[in-house]
């Protein structure tokens, strides 16, 4: 009988036993049952509870409850993350798991700790490279700088014990009120820039961010855009440059939705389901189009969270939209996500099975494919944009999957030749893939 | 005649000042207010020395020095720097240009008369 109260226990089970190197058949025996028994329990075929789970447990050296329940995956590669910013050894990595499953409440503290932490750092560098780099605030200070030097040197004139002609004396009293009223002007247009409204707390780091959690908020499906209406109730708080990004994929949005209605995708997917070429073929569209229709529909019981990532020449990502088990950062993504695969074939459709280190059984259905956008310049080469959908797999297949991670930082894999840097969670003894 | 001081630099209040304590010191100073017209006023009129700004209209400071050192004419002309930043990279690209002094504003008047006599004589 299948288990349906617990059906990830096996696969944590067998994820476990592969972290710590161990055969079935070893484990088997530690338990006291038959190595047969326990294929069927790490394949979520029988239930495990009670004195076997306890033994089991221990035989794992790990809890029953983290077995059983298991940990948020994103609060553990959030910890994970946040361990490998620190000194490397200064936190138990290895039980990061243990931690999450004992003490939820804690765990997702330090997630969001780690998380708030990288986005002040982030910002932190952003207001550093503004007053660096800025041209509006070096004019800026340089009018102010200037207005200081030529103050202090012209009342260091008149101050001075030499005597100074009446004429002089009257030119430079009106030297300095002129610089000090320019030093005035200068000061406000100072205070004025470090008050702007952007400067402040809390608002989202990057205009793709501010962009993404507005789509986010709305599940990415815009009622007003699929009514023919522009989407301005979502786009009016944003920033400019964010306005900007939310105006671009508005178009795009009303394109593909004008070339693909939803009562047309729903038809299309009663008779494909959600194979992407059974759609594409039946819809008529482009593959990215169908892709980034897919992943605008409105969630609907059955509908699985279909995940989006549309991404540069440069494996930049310029639209993420995540779902549960698709944690996919930005500048640091794993390499061997079928989207850069794609950007290396342009033009030809990718379809991969992927796998998350750590997590065997779950397994995500990718789609992929890269295409010129913008048009054609004689002295430059093409533009690309690769677009990737993303799909948990409801059946994993038992082929081989793709051994992608999340970022090398925190990838536990061994022998990947993609390695950009070590891990700093060390690696584990046995690669489940 | 005293000798001759070429300062290129924008601001007129300062140009002012410097012009007024440098004068009054005995020298004689000539001025230049814009950067794509700093090479011409070299060719017609050799100072003993140059002060110039770093931030100046049309062009920067540092791309005239680079022309100064690579003009055998005034090559070997002492030169000091006045800029409003003072970061480690800016002084180490003057050094790098061949600047021989590097003022930070805002500087005293002393500071400028006592570099410009060190560096030409009173």
């Amino acid at each position: 009988m299948a288990n349906t109260h617990a059906p990830r226990t096996g696969s944590r089970i067998r994820a476990r036993r592969l972290d710590l190197g161990l055969r079935q058949a070893d484990l088997a025996q530690m338990a006291g049952i038959s190595p047969s028994y326990l294929n069927l329990i790490e394949h979520d075929k029988r239930r495990i509870a009670g004195r076997l789970l306890a033994d089991i447990s221990l035989a794992l050296q790990t809890e029953p409850g983290l077995l059983t329940d298991g940990a948020e995956r994103t609060v553990l590669e959030a910890m994970q993350r946040a361990a490998s910013e620190w000194e490397p050894g200064l936190a138990e990595v290895a039980k990061a798991d243990e931690l999450a499953a004992r003490y939820p409440g804690w765990a997702g503290l330090i997630a969001a700790q780690a998380a708030r932490i990288n986005a002040l750092e982030t910002r932190a560098q952003m207001l550093t490279d503004r007053i660096t780099y800025d041209p509006d605030l070096a004019t800026a200070l340089h009018g102010v700088i200037s207005a200081v030097t030529a103050i202090r040197s012209t009342a260091s004139i008149l101050t001075s014990d030499e005597k100074i002609d009446a004429e002089w004396q009257q030119r430079f009293h009106r030297n300095i009120h002129d610089d000090a009223v320019r030093l005035a002007a200068e000061s406000d247009a100072l205070v004025t820039y470090f008050d702007a409204p952007d400067a402040g707390a809390g608002v989202p780091l990057s205009p793709l961010e501010e962009v993404e959690a507005v789509l986010d908020a709305c599940g990415w499906h815009l009622d007003a855009i699929e009514a023919g209406q522009p989407a301005t109730d979502l786009s009016r708080n944003l920033r400019k440059p964010a306005q900007e990004v939310f105006d671009t994929w508005a178009a795009v949005y009303a394109r593909d939705a004008a070339a693909l209605p939803i009562p047309e995708v729903e038809a299309a997917i009663a008779k494909h389901g959600y194979d992407l070429w059974g759609l594409a073929s039946a819809l008529g569209g482009d593959l990215a189009q169908v892709m980034r229709r897919l992943a605008s529909l409105p969630a609907t019981a059955g509908r699985p969270p279909m995940g989006l990532v549309l991404c540069d020449a440069g494996g930049f990502p310029t639209l993420l939209k995540q779902i549960p088990d698709f944690a996919f950062p930005r500048g640091t993504a794993c390499p061997l996500w079928p989207v850069f695969t794609a950007l290396g074939q342009a033009g030809r459709p990718i379809i991969s099975e992927v796998a998350i280190p750590g997590h065997p059984q779950t397994r995500l259905t990718c789609w992929a494919i890269a295409q010129t956008v913008g048009d054609a310049q004689a002295d430059r080469p093409p533009l690309l944009q690769a677009t990737m959908l993303v799909m948990a797999d409801s059946a994993p297949g038992q082929g081989p999957a793709v051994p992608v991670g999340v970022s090398c930082r925190i990838c536990p894999r061994t022998g990947c030749a993609a390695r950009r840097e070590p891990s700093a969670l060390g690696t584990a003894p046995a690669d489940p893939l | 005649m005293g000798k001759r001081v070429l300062l290129i630099e924008d601001e007129p209040n300062i140009i002012e000042a410097i012009s007024f304590i440098l004068s009054r010191d005995g020298f004689t100073v000539h001025t230049h207010e814009d950067g794509t017209t700093a090479m011409d006023k070299l060719a017609t009129q050799l100072p003993d020395m140059i002060i110039l700004d770093v931030m100046l209209p049309g062009r920067s400071g540092y791309d005239i020095l680079r022309d100064v050192r690579a003009t055998p004419e005034t090559a070997d002309l002492p030169v000091m720097m006045l800029t409003a930043r003072g970061q480690t990279k800016d002084r180490e690209m003057a050094e790098r240009l061949g600047a021989t002094l590097f003022l930070t504003k805002p500087f005293s008047n002393t500071e400028v008369r006592d570099h410009v006599r060190r560096l030409i004589g009173s």
